[in-house]
């Protein structure tokens, strides 16, 4: 498969970055250093080029039906301009992609599949939709749109400042954009061109997500004067915080994991009819045998992703997600524990290169907000 | 982008270097730090251990990636840089200078010269 790029991949490569695959995508992983890039979105701002999100848009009289029914929260209680986090989960109840799904000022809805799942996600909508008979339109407009992350402490006053005038929802209560409520979106003029602005992040701070036209892509990023962020400190920022990686925290065929193992049992609206509700029900009942846990290492050594996690000698769990937390300084780590083993404080080891590494159980996120 | 590439040492070619008048000391280009990141932890081997030409002996951790040292030539270790233990970054910032790694007691004079020089490394990263 062709490798697709970033409508900005020339304008971060004269700024220098380095880039990395990643879903399909060549996206920068790094301007400056990791470190750098991760400060300055926890102390001050930072923006991110997240132009490998994918995203559709479902349109028409049974849009809000094929939207409950193929993702686990509950998508009739959004207003327009509101932002849901859920998973995409099959008749079992395994997390195929999870997405943020936004109910459009303008009608219909635009959801946000991970990169490289795009295509995934327009086949499992379209094919339910014909199979059921539904009456909506499914598009994938994964190329016509950029979207850029801001994020940090000074994220949303950036945003304001760079907002030129608000749209619809948020006009109507108000022209500034600091206004906009969390897990809100609202159509917003940046650089003199149409923007969605969401107050959502994968990184645990304050801040938006801007989606616009691929074409007014340049003039929107720079809108902003604040340290430019590559995939690299995307992923240190999202594992102090705890958040999952699609495909590597959670994967259908090497990892399957219900929303209730993977700790976000809070995108499970189980009041809904949707593909993998009844498994999810009976689990929900039966409880978990694994659960999705933080690590701290106790002693020296950086956990990665696929590491065996052992307790008294016995390989218990494995690492998903690992690195060394730049803001803690620190060796950090997410994985799959026994839930009789998945409590706070609990001593275990990671094996590290053929030694055993003690490791303490933490739940994330693992700094304090 | 340039990387800095001293004459006084000779290259190998997953980037570690050994200087050729004593101490000798091995280390890791600034292209290999560069390529790395943030460098967050080094994992070598204690004095009086010996080292293998070509052979692994530790590691590099960034905090993007996990890389294998190789020894530039054998010896015995003499030396190793305590200051990374707790100055990791020091890879980084001074890859030549204080972010050596091992200082040793070549035990085969003859595999210097199986290592690049400067130019011949130069070109291998351009």
């Amino acid at each position: 498969m062709a490798t697709r790029r970033p409508p900005l991949y020339e304008v971060h490569e004269d700024r220098g970055a380095g880039f990395t695959d990643f879903g399909g995508w060549e996206m920068p992983v790094e301007f400056d250093s990791i470190r750098a890039e991760h400060t300055a979105v926890r102390e001050a701002a930072g923006i991110f080029d997240v132009s490998h999100m994918g995203e559709i848009r479902v349109e028409g009289p049974d849009a809000e039906t094929l939207m409950q029914r193929l993702t686990t929260n509950d998508i009739a209680s959004m207003e327009p301009g509101d932002a849901q986090y859920a998973c995409i989960t099959d008749e079992a109840g395994i997390i195929h992609d999870d997405t943020m799904t936004y109910r459009l000022p303008e009608g219909g809805y635009l959801f946000v599949p991970n990169a490289g799942h795009d295509e995934e996600a327009e086949q499992r909508w379209v094919d339910y939709r014909d199979e059921h008979g539904l009456d909506a339109e499914v598009t994938n407009e994964t190329t016509d749109w950029a979207m850029f992350a801001v994020q940090g402490p000074d994220a949303v006053g950036l945003a304001a400042d760079a907002v030129e005038s608000v749209g619809a929802p948020l006009d109507e209560e108000s022209d500034d954009l600091a206004d906009l409520p969390r897990f809100t979106a609202t159509e917003a003029t940046i650089a003199g061109a149409d923007c969605l602005v969401a107050r959502t992040g994968y990184t645990g701070e304050d801040g938006v997500e801007i989606l616009c036209d691929a074409g007014d892509a340049e003039p929107v990023w720079a809108a902003f004067d604040c340290q430019p962020c590559g995939l690299g400190s995307r992923d240190t920022l999202r594992m102090e915080q705890g958040l999952l990686l699609s495909g590597q925290d959670f994967h259908p065929e090497e990892n399957p994991r219900t929303p209730y193992e993977a700790g976000v049992s809070f995108t499970v609206d189980l009041d809904t009819e949707f593909v993998g509700r009844d498994a999810l029900a009976a689990q929900q009942e039966a409880g978990v045998d694994e659960t999705f846990i933080g690590l701290t290492l106790l002693d020296r050594g950086v956990a990665r992703h696929g590491y065996e996690i052992t307790h008294d000698g016995k390989t218990v769990g494995e690492v998903t997600s690992g690195t060394m937390s730049p803001t803690l300084g620190e060796p950090i780590a997410l994985g799959y524990l026994p839930t009789e083993l998945a409590e706070d404080g609990t001593e275990v080891a990671v094996v590290i290169r053929g030694d055993e590494k003690r490791a303490a159980v933490t739940t994330p996120p693992f700094i304090d907000k | 982008m340039s990387f800095d590439t001293p004459d006084d040492r000779k290259y190998l070619e997953s980037h570690e270097w050994a200087t050729t008048d004593e101490p000798i000391r091995i280390g890791i280009s600034d292209f290999a730090q560069d390529e790395l990141g943030d460098v967050v932890f080094v994992e070598l081997p204690d004095e009086g251990d010996t080292i293998s030409h070509d052979e692994p002996f530790g590691v590099v951790e960034s905090i993007k990636a996990v890389s294998d040292l190789y020894a530039p030539v054998s010896g015995e270790i003499v030396a190793v840089n305590d200051a990374l233990h707790d100055q990791p970054e020091l890879v980084n910032e001074d890859p030549y200078g204080d972010g050596w790694l091992l200082e040793i007691n070549p035990s085969d004079e003859s595999e210097f010269e199986e290592l690049m020089d400067a130019d011949e490394y130069e070109a291998q990263i351009a």
